[in-house]
């Protein structure tokens, strides 16, 4: 089987994010970055899925230099080979610009399922399955916690997440997958996988390479203003005997609707 | 000169992150207080990879001892008994039988530790000779192909739950060095000592009583054991300045945190310029002990000398953390007192850092010893 993982790497869920002085995106000074979470869990699921039928693992992300080391940890993981296509620009937010870009890279190498994750922690827009899709006239399931492939009959049984329940697909292949947490327990890469990563060599195509102009993902939006969520409002107190209080409270509650 | 990491010592570094977070950080404070020995967590340890790190590649490592030091001190910034115990299996243990062992000695036995299978622990203190190292009281005697060993080693670090104990002993070309399985015959293993703190960690007293093990578990030369096993120190010795890294960062982070939360008189601590002071000693504190021990790391990955080196950065990073443990309950207050917060934990596991694998005074003698020689 040929896979296709898709990733992005993001700021360190760990980071505190500060918003530079322009108000149009994040300071960069000291952040760390890593593989986008759900982006884990596609890796995962892809050498899950080579293990139980063989074949291939291929990771692929569009980013600026750094993003390489995302790339080199889905190697060390235990990824065959990785795509970097080179775009100058920090960030990635739009999400249909990033799935045009990956659909031209695509249709240069074979794949029968194309996983990613979904939604990037940075931007959460959780476009990118669809759209990535959408420009490959493909089938996609997105916020998927269970998968089955059976390659003989181009199929997978697919389980997505849905409010309160669970939705049982089965769809065609190729197919864009996009993981949600619980879809698997993504492993760490290990010391042997880090070594053999490091010689592996990393093909870079640019924009250009692709047929596209400029240097950045092409964009349908532009971000105006980045401005940090409004400070947390210290609560409210009653205070004074429990009868009393409790009943306040209560009705409180009651005024907005959470109970 | 460089002073950044390595792509593939940031990855390690950012994978031992993660792993502690998951595997070590929750349950610290509960292994603090039962004792338990972080058993699960060298086992994955071990499937990373990772106790092979500071060996050559053809024994499944990366010959990276900067990149052991970032894990230890990611291990030690969470659980300073697994880092202790994970350092003296890799550094003391292994580091043994990797410098001084036969392709048989290693097949046999370092192989196994690696993975993980094994766990080793390196015995050298005795009741009678402990800074004065070379004061060994133990004797190994050859008699029918068989080296009958008789003595008490204390204070050994994973000596109840190692597979296989290195140690040193007398025999008649001077102090020599053994292998011993933990099943030889004549070797029982006291209880567990009531510690003040690294109270997971494993340390035990081990006694030889006509213990018997075969000619050929001589390690090295014989009459040479003594020097051979302070070429493991000086390893381990770096083991030991990184825990210390790690111990002075998890005062820092804490007290930082702690600092900006707690209020008197009408502000947070943090607003106050004594407490600054006190953080900004400690952080330079954590970011000299990190940067020598980096740098007898370094040395040793090089090729070159780093007794001295590694001397220097155990003397001054215990010193650090022990400083940072202080300061660290102090700034807590009465809370820093109260096993509710880990602070404490800290102060207790500190202190060993600056009596294990040579005193700090030890290490002033090392430092001058090697100042001496090159007059
Ligand atoms: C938790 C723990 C784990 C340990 N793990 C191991 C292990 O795995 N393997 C192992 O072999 N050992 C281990 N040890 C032993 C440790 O290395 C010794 O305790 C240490 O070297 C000090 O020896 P001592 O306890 O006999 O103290 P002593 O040598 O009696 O020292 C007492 C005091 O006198 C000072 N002193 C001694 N000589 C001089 C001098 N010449 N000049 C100035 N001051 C001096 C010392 O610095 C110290 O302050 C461990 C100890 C502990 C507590």
């Amino acid at each position: 089987m040929e896979i296709v993982v898709c990733v992005k790497q993001v700021p360190d869920t760990e980071t505190r994010i500060k918003i530079d002085p322009a108000g149009k995106g994040i300071v960069r000074e000291g952040i760390e970055y890593v593989v986008n979470p759900y982006d884990e869990f596609a890796i995962e699921e892809a050498l899950v899925l080579k293990e139980k039928h063989g074949g291939k693992v291929t990771v692929i992300t569009a980013g600026p230099d750094r993003a390489v080391d995302a790339l080199r940890t889905a190697l060390a993981m235990g990824a065959d080979e990785a795509i970097h296509i080179q775009a100058s620009q920090e960030d990635a937010v739009d999400s249909i610009g990033a799935a045009e870009v990956m659909a031209r890279a695509l249709k240069e190498i074979p794949f029968d399922i194309i996983l990613c994750g979904k939604q990037a922690v940075d931007d959460d827009n959780a476009a990118f399955a669809p759209a990535l899709a959408e420009f490959l006239g493909l089938p996609h399931v997105t916020v998927v916690t269970g998968l089955e492939v059976d390659p003989e009959a181009g199929e997978a049984q697919v389980v997505r997440e849905i409010e309160g329940a669970q939705e049982h697909i089965t769809t065609s292949l190729p197919a864009v997958i996009a993981a949600q947490k619980g879809l698997n327990e993504p492993r760490y890469p290990a010391l042997r996988g880090i070594m053999q990563a490091k010689r592996k060599k990393i093909p870079v195509s640019t924009l250009a390479d692709l047929g596209l102009e400029g240097e950045t993902l092409p964009a349908r939006t532009e971000v105006l203003s980045m401005m940090p969520p409004p400070p947390r409002e210290g609560g409210e107190k009653y205070e004074g005997e429990p009868e009393e209080t409790v009943a306040r409270l209560i009705k409180a509650l009651q005024a907005e609707k959470l109970v | 000169m460089d002073f950044s990491l390595s792509e593939e010592q940031s990855m390690i570094k950012r994978v031992v992150r993660e792993f502690v977070k998951r595997e070590v950080a929750p349950t610290a404070a509960q292994r603090d207080r039962t004792g338990e020995f972080p058993r699960d967590a060298l086992r994955g340890l071990g499937e990373l990879g990772l106790l092979a790190l500071p060996f050559p590649q053809e024994w499944g490592g990366a010959g990276d001892t900067v990149a052991y030091a970032v894990v230890v001190e990611e291990l030690a910034r969470a659980c300073a008994s697994t880092a202790i115990s994970y350092a003296a299996h890799v550094a003391l243990g292994c580091g043994s039988l990797f410098l001084f062992g036969t392709v048989e000695q290693k097949e046999r036995w370092l192989r196994p530790c690696l993975r993980a299978e094994y766990l080793a622990a390196f015995a050298l203190t005795e009741p009678n000779a402990g800074s004065d190292a070379a004061a060994t009281q133990t004797t190994a005697r050859l008699l029918g192909g068989e080296w009958v060993i008789n003595g008490t080693k204390c204070f050994i670090t994973n000596g109840s739950v190692a597979d296989v104990i290195l140690i040193t002993a007398r025999t008649e070309e001077g102090i020599s060095c053994f292998i011993i399985p933990r099943d030889a015959p004549g070797l029982s293993i006291g209880s567990q000592y009531d510690k003040l703190g690294l109270t997971a960690s494993d340390t035990a007293e081990l006694v030889f009583e006509d213990c018997r093990v075969p000619a050929r578990n001589l390690l090295g030369e014989p009459g040479k054991g003594f020097r051979q096993f302070l070429t493991v120190l000086d390893s381990g010795r770096i083991g030991i300045a990184a825990l210390s890294v790690g111990i002075a960062r998890a005062c820092l982070e804490d007290s930082l945190r702690y600092t900006q939360q707690r209020k008197q008189f009408g502000k947070p601590l943090w607003d106050f310029q004594a407490t600054k002071f006190k953080l900004a000693d400690m952080a330079v504190d954590v970011e000299l002990a990190r940067l020598m021990t980096y740098k007898a790391a370094w040395l040793k990955d090089q090729g070159r000398p780093f007794t001295k080196e590694a001397a220097m950065a155990k003397l001054f990073a215990s010193e650090a953390a022990m400083r940072a443990a202080v300061e660290a309950v102090q700034l807590h207050g009465g809370y820093g007192y109260i096993k509710e917060y880990p602070v404490e934990r800290y102060f207790r596991d500190a202190k060993l850092m600056e009596i294990g694998e040579g005193t700090s005074e030890i290490q002033r003698l090392v430092i001058a010893r090697e100042l001496e020689r090159g007059l």
